[in-house]
């Protein structure tokens, strides 16, 4: 029989569809995972409501986890502070600025360029390739970047 | 209560229907990046709802005759002006945000209206980015007096005081939702086009 283990290890595998380094266990969007009697059932929350990618990251869980009763939450249970350490780590590496945490980005305003570090950013656009981007450049070094909005 | 949300869910619906119209031809490139987006969000956001009041979001959405739509007539206005687009969308934002915000002390819609209210606050962000950038110009104050009767039909009325002080405007007569623009009927048979001509039995 399958364990809470087991599939929240399936699920590490699941790539995001548009950010691909990182998975859905990195992204926080899988707030629970719960078997039993042989049954699981696996609570997801969208990151942005909008987001195409919904339908795609609930087929991919059910493809995974044969039998897996997936529940859409939507509420206010995710924000981009539920990316993990490791997600934020693997989002950076990729050229893609985390999202700073909400507290921090609410005081301080400061993002720093994925390449070199340098904070000496600024906005080209609220909006980017997708809901959950915007586009920034670097000043330091020249580089376009974009960054993971804070929700 | 349901009645309330309909209404909500329909000026997502169309008023993303309206921004979508200027993907592809807005005056600036991040424009046109930045309207689709929104549209995205604002539609994504309809459905949520939608799916709050019935088991077949698609088939509320567009399945409905053109008098059973609770939208108001602010979204339902087809601008081909870059000026009285901004300024709808920044009234629209400040109204949106009042109602979203009394939406969010709701036991059973307030985390659907929290998460709502997180991604409304970079549309808030663009909406005053650009009203400071023409709130000085003729073209955008007068389409701002042009809509405001029509900002006031978006929230309900014991929130219209608040949305005036907001806007810094005094209150007129609103033009509420119920009756529809003569826009609405052309955008209407657009939206709701493929679903009417597909054969019966269709599967989406």
């Amino acid at each position: 029989m399958v364990t809470t283990e087991q599939v929240w290890a399936a699920l590490e595998e699941i790539p995001d569809p548009e950010i691909p380094v990182v998975s859905l266990v990195d992204l926080g969007v899988i707030r629970s995972v719960d078997v039993s009697e042989g049954h699981v059932h696996v609570e997801f929350t969208p990151t942005f409501l909008g987001c195409p990618a919904l339908e795609f990251m609930k087929r991919a869980i059910e493809d995974k986890v044969p039998g897996v009763n997936v529940e859409v939450i939507q509420d206010d249970s995710w924000s981009t502070d539920k990316i993990t350490a490791a997600g934020r780590e693997k989002l950076r590496a990729a050229g893609f600025a985390p999202p700073a945490p909400r507290l921090v980005q609410i005081q301080a305003q400061v993002h720093r360029c994925p390449y070199c570090g340098s904070t000496d950013t600024k906005l080209e656009n609220i909006f980017g390739p997708t809901p959950c981007r915007s586009l920034r450049y670097c000043e330091s070094c020249r580089q376009p970047f974009e960054q993971f909005k804070t929700i | 209560m349901n009645e309330l949300l309909l209404g909500l869910a329909d000026d997502e619906l169309v008023i993303g229907w309206r921004d979508s119209e200027w993907t592809g031809i807005a005056p600036l490139l991040e424009e046109d990046v930045a309207f689709s987006s929104i549209a995205q969000n604002e539609i994504g956001h309809a459905r949520a709802v939608y799916e709050r009041l019935t088991d077949d979001a698609d088939a509320l959405a567009f399945d409905r005759p053109l008098d059973e739509y609770r939208c108001a007539p602010l979204v339902e206005l087809r601008l081909l002006d870059w000026g009285r687009t901004i300024a709808r969308r920044w009234l629209y934002e400040v109204a949106d945000e009042i109602r979203i915000t009394a939406l969010m002390e709701d036991p059973d819609v307030g985390g659907l209206a929290a998460k709502i209210n997180r991604e409304e606050a970079y549309h808030r962000m663009h909406a005053e980015m650009w009203r400071e950038r023409l709130r000085d110009e003729p073209r955008f104050r007068d389409a701002v007096t042009e809509l405001w009767p029509y900002a006031l039909g978006v929230v309900l009325p014991a929130q219209r005081e608040e949305l005036a002080a907001r806007v810094g405007l005094d209150e007129v007569e609103a033009v509420e939702r119920g009756l529809h623009t003569d826009d609405f009927a052309p955008l209407w048979d657009e939206m709701t086009m493929v679903r009417r001509s597909a054969p019966v039995g269709s599967q989406w």
